[in-house]
This record gives C-alpha cells, sequence and structure tokens, in this order.
C-alpha cells in the first residue's frame, strides 16, 4: 500500500484562477475550511493574462445598458445555444460582482465623474466592460488574492495560524477526484517541487481548472491549459457539453514564430484598430452575415463615425463577434491577400495618435515592442487565428454549478459549459468567474455542511493505490518493462497539437475530423508507453506524461462532437455544412466515459474512450424570449419552438 | 532519450532543414538543488526572434528533460519566469536572444536573493510572507459596492503600482537582502514596501480612520529606514514602474512628515481630504 499523507478540508477548490479564487472566497465566507489547489504560483494562473475587461451591464457609460441588453448580446453571440438560465443569471449578477472587487481594493479606469469606465467589445451593444489598460485579468487576480491574504490575516487574529481556515496549496497538481460510491469524496494531488503524493479529503471538490487550448499547436494559452479539469469531471463520471465550440480568437500575433499565437487584445479594434488586407482594403464589410446585417455598418464613414457618436451609426463591421472575425481572415490569408507572415494587418497607428495608443494599450504596445520589433503607434500588426477559449465543458445545473450526476463535485469558469453557448462574447469570461464562481462555492459549502460529523465520504486505500500507480506508470512504461524503447511524451504531445490544429481547427471537414479520430487514437496507444527519466522533483518531462491523458480525453470530445454536429454554428465551422441549422439549435452533444473502469488509455482501441449522445436543451423561458423581436427569433428557433 | 514539458511552449525544432538566420549559441546554465551544483555548458540552436526562454524549452526537449525552470505566459505578464542572465536579474521570456552578440556565452543563473529548489526555480515563498505582513485595503465605512467615485488622476498613481507582476525581480537586486538574509525579517522589500504606498495613495483606504497609520509602519514594521534609494529595483522592473522616485521616496517624505511634524501631518491630512 502506499504511504500518502491524508488532508481533511471542507471545501476543496482545484484552480486558483478567477473562478477558482471567487469560489474560495465564497466558501470561507460561508464559514467552511477551504484549501484550493492550483499547478503554478498562487496568483500567476491563466486568469492573469486576460486583457480587455469585464462585461457587466452597470450603464456607467451608456444610461441605455441593463442586465437585459447583456442577456440579448450573451445569447446573440453564443446563436442561441446557451443554457437561458446562466446567460440570465450571469446577466443579472455581473454588476454586483464588479462593484464587490472595488470594496476589495480593485482600482479599474474611471469615467469622467468618478464611476467605473466601461469600453467598446465586439458584440456588446452598449460600452460593458470595465478595464484597467489591458490588464484588467491582473487586477482581477491581484484583487482575489489580496483579498484572500485579507480573510487570511483575519484568521491569524483568531487562531493564529494564517492557514487555518484558507489555504493554498502551490505548484501542486490533482490527478485524480477520489469517490466513495456515487459521492465525491475528495483529490489525489502531486507536488511539483518534491514529486510527493497527497491526498485532500472534502466533501465538496470545485473543478475551477480553465481550458484546453494546450491540445493546439496555435494558442494563446499557457502550459497549464491541458483540459485537466475536464478530464477530472468525465474519469469522475460528470459529462461535457458543446465541446465541439472551440472559440478561435481573430487576432494572435503571428511572428515571430516563437510568439506565434499571443493574443492581441480585442481592445485594439474595440478603441479603433481596423484590418486590412495585403491590398489595403478593409475587408470586413464583405463579412457581415446575414443575421447581424442590420447592426453594422455598410461604409467606412459610418464605421468611422460610430466611435464618436455611436446613437446615429452602426458599429464597424471589426466589431462583429470573433467567430466571424476569425473566419474572415482566415478566407483572407487562403485567397491570398495575406501579409508576409501569413497574417492581415491591424492598424492603430493611422487611427490615433501615439499618446493615445501607449495609454490605451499600454501592454500591446510593449509586446510587440520587445517580442517582434514592432512599434504599433508607427506600423501596423500582423494577426491571424489563434485557439483561445473553449465554450464546452461540464455539464452543471445552472444555479449550483454541481456536476449533474456527481454529488458533490462542481464546475466553473472556463471547465464548465452552457454558459456561453457556441460563442463566448469577449469580456464574458471574466464576469463568468466572479459570478459562477461565487455560486459554486456557495452551493460548495452549503453541500459540504449537509453531512453530520462522521458520515461524510471516506476515502479507501484501494484507490489512492490506483491514483498513485496510474501517475507513477510513466517511471516504468509498458515497453520498458519488456525491454524496448518508450515513447518520448513531447513528441506525442506535439503530435496531438499538430493533429488538432489541422484536422479538427478553424474551417473542420468530415473526413479531416474521421483522421484525427484515427490519430487519436494511434497517439493513445503511444501515450500508454510513454516513459520518462530521472526522479519525481520538479521534473516536467514527467508532468507533460501524466498531463497527455487529459489531453488525449479532451481532444477525442473535441474531435467527436465536432464530426458529430452536422451544421456551422458559433465556434463550429464546417466547410461541408457551412449553414446554420435551426434543428440543431435545440440539441447539446453530451460527451462521457464509454468505460468509467478502464485504467487510462489501456484497451480503448479505435472504438475510443468517449460516448456521444444528442440531448434537448430546455425550452427559453418566455419572459426572456419576449425580449427579443419576432423576426430575430425566426433565425434561430423552429417554426415548433416558436408556436409552442 | 530526451524528455520535455506541457511547459514547452511554441519552440519549434523541426529536425533537419534549419533556416539561414539560425546559429548555435553557447549557454551555460546552473543545474543542482538543495544541495549544490554547478553550470553546464550547452550548445543549442537558436533562430529568428526568440528569446531566452525558447532556448531553456529547446535544451528540456533535446538535450536536459528534466531541467527545471518556472513559466507560463511567455508574454512578459505573469512574472513566472524570473531568472538572472549573465548575472542581471531578468524575466527569460522576455529576453530577446537578438539583445546578444552571437559569439557571446550566455550564463543563466536562479535569482540569488532566494533558495533554490532545483535548476532555475527557486523558493520564493519569503515573498508571500511579506505579502501577508501588509495590512490590506481598508474598504470605507458607508460606502456600498457601486457608490465608489474616485477621479482618474486620483487612482492613477497607486495603479502605477498594481502593474507589479511579482517577477520578484526587484526583490532579488535590493542590495538590502540580496547578501544579507539577516536583513530579511525585518525588510519588507521594495515590492511590498510599494504595496505599503499603493494603499497609502488608495483614495478610499481607510486605514487611516480605523486607527493604521501605514506611514508609520512602513517605517517601523516594513525597513523602509533599510533602503537608501539606490534605485537598483527600479532598473530592473520588466513593467517600468518608478518603484523608489513614484513609492519609495514619497512614502518616506510622508513617514518623516508623520514623525518630526503633526503640522505637516495634519496638512497632509486635508489635503488628502480635499
Ligand atoms: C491572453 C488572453 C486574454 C484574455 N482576455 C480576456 C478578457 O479580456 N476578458 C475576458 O472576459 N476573458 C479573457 N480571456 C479568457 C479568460 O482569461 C479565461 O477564460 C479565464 O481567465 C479562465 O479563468 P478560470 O478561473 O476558469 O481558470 P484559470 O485562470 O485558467 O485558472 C486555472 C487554474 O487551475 C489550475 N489547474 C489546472 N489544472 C489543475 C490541476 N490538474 N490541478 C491543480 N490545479 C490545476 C491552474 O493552475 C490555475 O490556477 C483571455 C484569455 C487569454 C488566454
Ligand atoms: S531603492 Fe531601496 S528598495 Fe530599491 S533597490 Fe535600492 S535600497 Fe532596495
Ligand atoms: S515591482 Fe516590478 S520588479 Fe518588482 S515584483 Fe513588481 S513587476 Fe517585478
Ligand atoms: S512566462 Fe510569464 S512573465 Fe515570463
Amino acid at each position: 500500500m502506499t504511504q500518502v499523507e491524508r488532508r481533511q478540508w471542507d471545501v476543496v477548490i482545484v484552480g486558483a484562477g478567477g473562478a477558482g479564487l471567487r469560489a474560495a472566497i465564497e466558501a470561507r465566507e460561508q464559514g467552511l475550511r477551504t484549501a484550493i489547489i492550483c499547478k503554478s504560483l498562487f496568483g500567476k494562473a491563466h486568469t492573469v493574462m486576460a486583457e480587455g475587461g469585464i462585461a457587466a451591464s452597470m450603464g456607467n457609460v451608456n444610461e441605455g445598458d441593463n442586465w437585459q441588453v447583456h442577456f440579448r448580446d450573451t445569447m446573440r453571440g453564443g446563436k442561441f445555444l446557451n443554457h437561458w438560465r446562466m446567460a440570465e443569471l450571469h446577466a443579472k449578477e455581473a454588476p454586483d460582482r464588479v462593484w464587490e472587487l472595488e470594496t476589495w481594493g480593485a482600482l479599474f479606469d474611471r469615467t469622467k465623474d468618478g464611476r467605473i469606465s466601461q469600453r467598446n467589445f465586439g458584440g456588446h451593444e452598449y460600452p460593458r466592460l470595465a478595464h484597467v489598460g489591458d490588464r484588467t485579468g491582473l487586477e482581477l487576480i491581484r484583487t482575489l488574492q489580496q483579498k484572500i491574504v485579507s480573510l487570511q490575516q483575519e484568521d491569524f487574529k483568531e487562531t493564529g495560524d494564517h492557514e487555518s481556515h484558507l489555504k493554498v496549496f502551490q505548484e501542486c497538481t490533482v490527478t485524480r477526484v477520489l469517490k466513495d460510491g456515487d459521492r465525491v469524496s475528495g483529490v489525489f494531488c502531486y507536488e511539483r517541487e518534491t514529486g510527493r503524493f497527497f491526498v485532500v479529503e472534502a466533501p465538496s471538490v470545485v473543478l475551477a481548472t480553465g481550458g484546453i487550448g494546450k491540445s493546439f499547436k496555435v494558442t494563446s494559452n499557457s502550459w497549464e491549459y491541458t483540459g485537466d479539469g475536464h478530464a477530472l469531471a468525465l474519469l469522475a463520471g460528470a459529462s461535457l457539453i458543446n465541446m465541439e465550440f472551440v472559440q478561435f480568437h481573430p487576432t494572435g500575433m503571428v511572428w515571430p514564430p516563437s510568439v506565434k499565437g499571443i493574443l492581441v487584445t480585442e481592445s485594439v479594434r474595440g478603441d479603433g484598430g481596423v484590418l486590412r488586407n495585403s491590398d489595403g482594403k478593409r475587408f470586413m464589410f464583405d463579412y457581415v452575415p446575414d443575421v447581424f446585417k442590420e447592426k453594422y455598418a455598410e461604409s467606412e464613414e459610418e464605421a468611422d463615425g460610430w466611435y464618436e457618436d455611436p446613437a446615429k451609426h452602426r458599429r464597424p463591421p471589426e466589431l462583429l463577434p470573433r467567430d466571424e472575425v476569425a473566419r474572415a481572415i482566415n478566407s483572407e490569408v487562403k485567397a491570398g491577400r495575406g501579409t508576409p507572415h501569413g497574417g492581415v494587418f491591424l492598424d492603430v497607428s493611422t487611427r490615433m495618435s501615439a499618446d493615445v495608443i501607449k495609454r490605451r494599450l499600454p501592454s500591446m504596445h510593449h509586446q510587440f515592442k520587445e517580442l517582434a520589433d514592432v512599434d504599433i503607434t508607427a506600423q501596423p500588426m500582423e494577426v491571424g487565428p489563434t485557439c483561445h477559449y473553449v465554450m464546452g465543458g461540464v455539464d452543471v445545473d445552472p444555479d449550483t454549478g454541481e456536476a449533474l450526476g456527481v454529488p458533490g463535485l462542481f464546475a466553473a469558469g472556463e471547465v464548465s459549459g452552457g454558459m456561453h453557448g457556441s460563442n463566448r462574447l469577449g469580456g464574458n469570461s471574466l464576469s463568468d468567474l466572479l459570478v459562477f464562481g461565487r455560486r459554486a462555492g456557495l452551493y460548495a459549502a452549503r453541500h459540504a455542511e449537509s453531512f453530520a460529523a462522521g458520515e461524510r465520504p471516506l476515502v479507501a486505500d484501494a484507490e489512492i493505490d490506483r491514483a498513485a500507480a496510474e501517475a507513477l506508470r510513466p517511471f516504468t512504461p509498458e515497453e520498458v518493462a519488456e525491454g524496448g524503447t518508450p515513447e518520448n511524451p513531447y513528441t506525442i504531445h506535439q503530435q496531438l497539437q499538430q493533429s488538432m490544429n489541422d484536422l479538427v481547427g478553424i474551417i473542420r471537414r468530415d473526413e479531416e475530423m474521421a483522421r484525427a479520430l484515427e490519430s487519436l487514437a494511434e497517439l493513445r496507444e503511444r501515450a500508454r508507453h510513454a516513459g520518462v527519466e530521472g526522479h519525481r522533483q520538479f521534473n516536467p518531462g514527467w508532468h507533460l506524461a501524466i498531463d497527455l491523458r487529459n489531453m488525449l480525453l479532451v481532444s477525442e470530445c473535441v474531435a467527436r462532437a465536432a464530426l458529430n454536429r452536422t451544421e456551422s454554428r458559433g465556434g463550429h465551422t464546417r466547410d461541408d455544412y457551412p449553414a446554420m441549422d435551426r434543428e440543431w439549435r435545440r440539441a447539446n452533444l453530451v460527451c462521457t466515459l464509454t468505460d468509467p473502469d478502464a485504467t487510462s488509455g489501456a484497451g480503448a482501441g479505435a472504438a475510443g474512450q468517449i460516448s456521444l449522445r444528442r440531448r434537448e436543451m430546455p425550452p427559453i423561458r418566455a419572459d426572456l424570449l419576449e425580449l427579443f423581436e419576432k423576426e430575430e427569433l425566426i433565425k434561430y428557433l423552429t417554426d415548433e419552438e416558436l408556436t409552442a | 532519450m530526451s524528455t520535455t514539458s506541457a511547459e514547452n511552449g511554441t519552440a519549434d525544432a523541426p529536425a533537419g532543414e534549419r533556416p539561414s538566420t539560425s546559429y548555435d549559441a553557447h549557454f551555460r546554465v546552473w543545474r543542482g538543488d538543495t544541495d549544490g551544483g554547478g553550470l553546464e555548458d550547452f550548445t543549442v540552436e537558436v533562430n529568428e526572434g526568440e528569446v531566452v526562454l525558447d532556448i531553456i524549452h529547446r535544451l528540456q526537449a533535446t538535450q536536459a528533460g528534466d531541467l527545471a525552470v518556472r513559466w507560463n505566459c511567455k508574454a512578459g505578464k505573469c512574472g513566472s519566469c524570473s531568472a538572472e542572465i549573465n548575472g542581471r536579474p531578468r524575466l527569460l521570456c522576455m529576453t530577446r536572444m537578438s539583445v546578444f552578440e552571437r559569439t557571446d556565452t550566455i550564463t543563466v543563473t536562479p535569482l540569488r536573493a532566494f533558495p533554490v529548489v532545483r535548476d532555475l526555480v527557486t523558493d520564493v515563498s519569503f515573498n508571500y510572507q511579506k505579502a501577508r505582513e501588509v495590512p490590506s485595503f481598508a474598504a470605507p465605512e458607508g460606502l456600498g459596492p457601486g457608490e465608489y467615485r474616485m477621479q482618474q488622476e486620483d487612482v492613477e498613481r497607486s495603479q502605477e503600482f498594481r502593474k507589479c507582476i511579482e517577477c520578484f525581480l526587484c526583490q532579488d537586486t535590493c542590495h538590502v537582502v540580496r547578501d544579507h538574509e539577516e536583513n530579511k525579517p525585518a525588510f519588507a522589500g521594495p515590492r511590498f514596501l510599494m504595496r505599503v504606498a499603493e494603499l497609502d495613495m488608495h483614495p478610499l483606504d481607510a486605514a487611516e480612520e480605523q486607527g493604521l497609520d501605514r506611514k508609520t509602519t512602513a517605517q517601523d514594521e516594513h525597513g523602509l529606514g533599510y533602503c537608501n534609494i539606490t534605485k537598483c529595483c527600479t532598473e530592473v522592473c520588466p513593467e517600468g514602474i518608478k518603484i523608489t522616485d513614484n513609492a519609495l521616496i514619497p512614502l518616506k517624505e510622508r513617514a518623516a512628515d508623520r514623525k518630526y511634524d503633526p503640522l505637516v501631518w495634519l496638512g497632509n491630512k486635508i489635503r488628502r481630504r480635499e
């Protein structure tokens, strides 16, 4: 039997990004002892990279804004595939979540009358994004981090121990959610520094692990985004929905090669930046789809007028939702009108003075100067699509964030599914983290409280042994035992990224996705023989070998769901089915593990590890439907739904 | 066999063909752990546009699979990849190879002011401990969420300090602690003295009303007096924050006022109220 240290907490939060930290604050404020586990140092989670802002209909800049307008924009952006209840809660609660940050010390940019300033962003009808220059994510993380420190200071006064009620286990990775029968009982982790295993026993586990972008070659995401929470949920018996919807952000850096994929914030366009092809043409006017025709400008004059006087002008097509802009850029480059390095031009230099650019977009100015030798106050940037965000995630109850079918398991933030439908609007993630992070923390606390002392779910030794054996397998891969050469996990990872990029990328085709599934089956087989050298202390090769399990599971979900959905919608575009289909609007594709008892990777063969099921969406509540004009609804809902 | 990390980002190392702009560089990287270690020599390919972190990743991928390094964003936003390059504290992801001559030997070592964990990874818990010692933002009484009103010019000073990505390069470089372990208990370091200044300059921080004098504590509890304004911290800050001029010196002035001249103190308080 493996000797593994066990620790007892009430609520354990996996992830220290915006969602995880907000959940932890809530659970601790409910009086529960809360542990946070994260792969990086405290304060470094992916959320720190968010640039543009956080969407909330405070109405500080345009009084016409309110939750109903925000709800409408969110549903339109997601092409009505959003879970309406999540979109409703999100729109209603986002302003409170932002204001609350101020009471914890956040300093947002201000309007003239001293309120929180709000900026324009793609798909949002009014200026709605609270921001701090272009480093909003940093402000969010730091504020939540400092709020946690302040709670720890309070605990210190009471108990003499900063960590008595709220502790961060940093640089630790969860590899399994543990269960007692149907119920969650804790998590199994390893510590990066020492390679030591430990178990945190808790009746409530909140997954807040972010996204999956590291399965794609060109991505704005960091190494943490290996889809861990998605995989942990599957392995614990939960399901994932909407996995076919992956957002490719239209503007990533394309040069130099070593920074390809790094994000260029949408604020560049929100603040006046325009897209041009190699002929110098502002091509977005040619790409306004019918569903958005009434809302977007038809000429450059009209578009330019909008920045000054939005009431009298329609918005520039550069501010269409991300999926539209990404596809347009892709088409221009394919048609041979791209830049030298295979992107298009994004220009602010001819639109704003150098001073204004430096003030409003300081980190973009810095990023291009330092990494690409480009001065954006004098030259255009070269940009192209990059894998950015996954709309799909854990199938949760919209109000509580509890994973359906797994009592005690919760999910919030990018790892949860439903809120954004088929496409997320910019700024709607940061608000999502706070709204649903808080809710998950609250209901996780209630769930933990529901157990009388001594009645909590237990962690069995056998389960710990299984998890330990799985984590250690890269040190003794099967092939090595038989005297062969082990596979290099790095090579497998590279090939996985290439396959997903080429075969399940921004534009998809039947044969290619089928090929992706074959390639995944082969990679899965090889991953079983992935081996590493050295010891368990801070060994990146070992960590990757463990992460491969997660990336392979999640990639299979993406490929399988994408192959099945025979239409184009939001972050899922098919060459062979280019139109949106109202029948498909009502359907979620639900992924579950085919054989929950199989040890990971083994035995699955070409059939794969994932089963797919089509499920009807719940009908949208009538009063919410009434927020839209009939003519608009006709584009999305079936006749049957409209008359019901 | 060589392995590397999920951490390995976009460092493409296409086998076989090499672009004409690429060359081989000479690297010396510190390897070891708590029991000691030393510099190891490597010859490694460099391509156009790359940064030092790309080269470290290439080493992981091709020559030293278990080389430990921290990083996250690869865009200068998270402050994870701090190390010393040719003895100077820097972010690995924001140091371009083009700033060196092709013939230079590039030496990469872990942050000197903190204990080594492994290779380029150090134990930075000192900083998290110091963060805990600074009393948090005190919310003003009687102002609910949504009721905060502040002018842009009044928040800008603190906003500059909130650009901090907590890379701890300033903490590493400051001579008060760089080679003086004995000063660590008494000295918060530039990053956390700046945090005190940030809160002190926050237009709505109510610490004073609640009986906490941040200026005096900066002096008495966080070791502001150790700082002799050499500005080394400012020089290494990747965010370009004017730590010394805008945070530490004003804090020293305010602390001095507070200590010796009650009238100036009163004046400050009234001015601040306006
Ligand atoms: C460059 C960039 C810019 C963006 N800009 C914006 C913007 O302006 N507005 C907006 O709304 N959205 C933006 N987004 C999207 C948004 O930042 C993310 O969707 C959001 O931050 C995700 O937050 P999260 O809390 O879900 O997870 P993260 O912040 O990613 O945190 C995940 C946490 O989980 C931990 N973790 C993961 N796996 C494990 C494991 N196995 N064990 C333990 N811990 C684990 C990680 O260590 C980390 O702490 C941007 C994204 C990027 C990449
Ligand atoms: S200015 Fe002060 S804090 Fe900064 S490096 Fe010099 S002594 Fe240290
Ligand atoms: S002040 Fe500058 S150098 Fe110091 S930790 Fe912050 S960003 Fe790094
Ligand atoms: S990796 Fe984030 S600052 Fe270098």
